[in-house]
């Protein structure tokens, strides 16, 4: 995309028919680092890559719970996440209150979806710049959308927004007709793999990414770093069938990643849950 | 020309009694299970006692309906509490809350008469005592409620400190072991029974510790 003449205000049409400002706020989408999303009959998980800005500093947090039977993942503008995270978090404790009753996650996702739209037919407001992954179960089953600088919203089997994603995209297109029957175990399996695609040779550790689950009897939280280590080091070990030359060496990278991933552990700041 | 009076009240009394009796490491909350109005009752079977946070439990008498708005406001109150800050409400932060948001409807208030029980930072029991609108002090034994003028008598006997004379106060908490505690509230439920009319039927009683929340019932007189 280039400059032009119709980009300076949300509330200015282009020839074209196009918003730029709202395509500009989706370019920010886009530059944030990945997040996936992936849904069966019973279980969603969502699993992000955490970036830090330097060694020194703690990672952004990506993943947000925003009620027993809701949570989600952002990419982008992170700030915006969290204003955003607050609202519907604010929004399914008034639900709850009134109706005694969890908010399903389709009349959540339409209310944010609302909110995002304002921003786009406001002179003096700009889009959020940020694209959320929601993930939530309620009385109608297990449920994956993603929601929008745009104010649109879509409902997924599975998905990857922000930089990098389509290489998670790929994966998951080969295998998704597969991941409503799946257990919450190969779910999670593919959620990592989806991960590491992403990374483009970076070695997957549980200190760069971050995964969390909602099922059925099982309230939206996120895995800890030694569980997912251990996932992933089981799974490393039965090695793709792309690449069994590379397995002695795969071994050696999982040992020293393992290493890594313990010392990184002191380091992360306390802050994640 | 007098003045207009209103022909009808917002509140309620719904009766029953409440205590709490906090220990060096466990704290006993209990209420009757009684809900009346006027000379009836309503039911047999009505908890008052309600878990706030991972450690603190609250019974409250007075008007239910009160009561369980109270209650859900808190509930709501704590989750925003643990999106933001990552982990539960301590009990006298909790105990804080209770007094505010009390306070909050100065003018027209929660008829909730409640006692907030659990463990304190460091472990120990406390127990916090509310009037109406608010006004709370931590204690180390309370009595809430229809039967309290019964009851606060008897546990004043037990636990307070023999000699008046003692300054400060004596730690807020009480000498007795866990059994002894829940022992005392079992007598204190079936004496203020015989002579409240509104307390009776079964007694609840939850007991906070180290090792997490147990839950109790006992028979009383259903006259």
């Amino acid at each position: 995309m280039f400059r032009n003449q119709y980009d300076t205000d949300v509330t200015t049409w282009s020839p074209a028919g196009r918003l730029f400002q709202v395509e500009y706020a989706m370019e920010a989408v886009k530059q944030g680092s990945a997040a996936i999303g992936l849904r069966s009959r019973a279980h969603v998980v969502l699993a992000c890559v955490n970036k830090a800005n330097s060694e020194l500093s703690s990672h952004q947090k990506k993943i947000f719970k925003v009620d027993d039977h809701i949570g989600l993942a952002i990419a982008g503008l992170t700030a915006d996440g969290r204003v955003l995270s607050r609202y519907m978090r604010s929004e399914c404790i008034n639900y709850s209150f009134t109706y005694e009753s969890p908010l399903p996650v389709g009349r959540l996702v339409v209310q944010l979806a609302d909110k995002a739209q304002v921003c786009t037919q406001r002179s003096w407001k700009r889009p959020y710049g940020v694209g959320l992954l929601v993930a939530g179960l309620d009385e109608s089953g297990a449920h994956l959308y993603y929601n929008c600088p745009s104010g649109n919203y879509f409902e997924y089997q599975a998905f990857a927004i922000g930089s990098r994603s389509q290489a998670a995209k790929t994966y998951l297109e080969r295998r998704f007709e597969n991941f409503t029957d799946s257990s919450r175990e190969d779910l999670i399996k593919d959620a990592l793999i989806a991960v590491r695609e992403t990374l483009q040779g970076e070695t997957l550790k549980s200190s760069i990414c971050t995964i969390a689950v909602v099922g059925i009897g099982e309230a939206f939280h996120t895995l800890d770093q030694e569980t997912v280590q251990q996932l992933i080091d089981a799974f490393e070990i039965v090695a793709e069938p792309e690449a069994p030359a590379a397995e002695p060496d795969a071994a050696a990278e999982q040992g020293e990643g393992a290493d890594q991933g313990a010392a990184a552990d002191q380091g992360v700041a306390p802050m994640d849950i | 020309m007098t003045k207009q009076q209103a022909n009808w009240s917002p509140y309620d009394n719904n009766g029953g009694s409440c205590v709490a009796i906090a220990g060096a490491d466990y704290c006993v909350i209990a209420a009757d299970t009684r809900m009346s109005t006027g000379y009836s009752i309503l039911t047999r079977e009505y908890s008052k006692i309600c878990k706030l946070a991972e450690k603190s439990v609250m019974a409250s008498s007075g008007f239910q309906a009160d009561v369980k708005a109270l209650q859900k406001h808190l509930a709501a109150r704590h989750l925003i509490y643990q999106h933001q800050h990552n982990k539960h409400m301590s009990c006298p932060a909790m105990a804080q809350l209770l007094s505010n948001t009390l306070y909050y409807k100065r003018f027209f208030p929660y008829y909730a008469f409640n006692v907030l029980g659990g463990l304190d930072s460091e472990g120990k029991g406390c127990v916090y005592t509310y009037d109406a609108v608010g006004s709370y002090e931590r204690v180390g034994y309370s009595a809430q409620g229809s039967g309290s003028t019964l009851i606060m008598p008897f546990l004043d006997n037990q636990l307070k400190s023999p000699s008046p004379l003692l300054l400060p106060a004596q730690d807020a908490v009480t000498p007795l072991s866990e059994l002894e505690a829940v022992d005392l509230i079992k007598t204190v439920f079936a004496s203020a029974t015989e002579r409240d009319i509104y307390t009776g039927d079964k007694l609840e009683i939850v007991v906070l510790n180290a090792d997490g929340i147990r839950r109790e019932y006992m028979e009383l007189r259903k006259d």
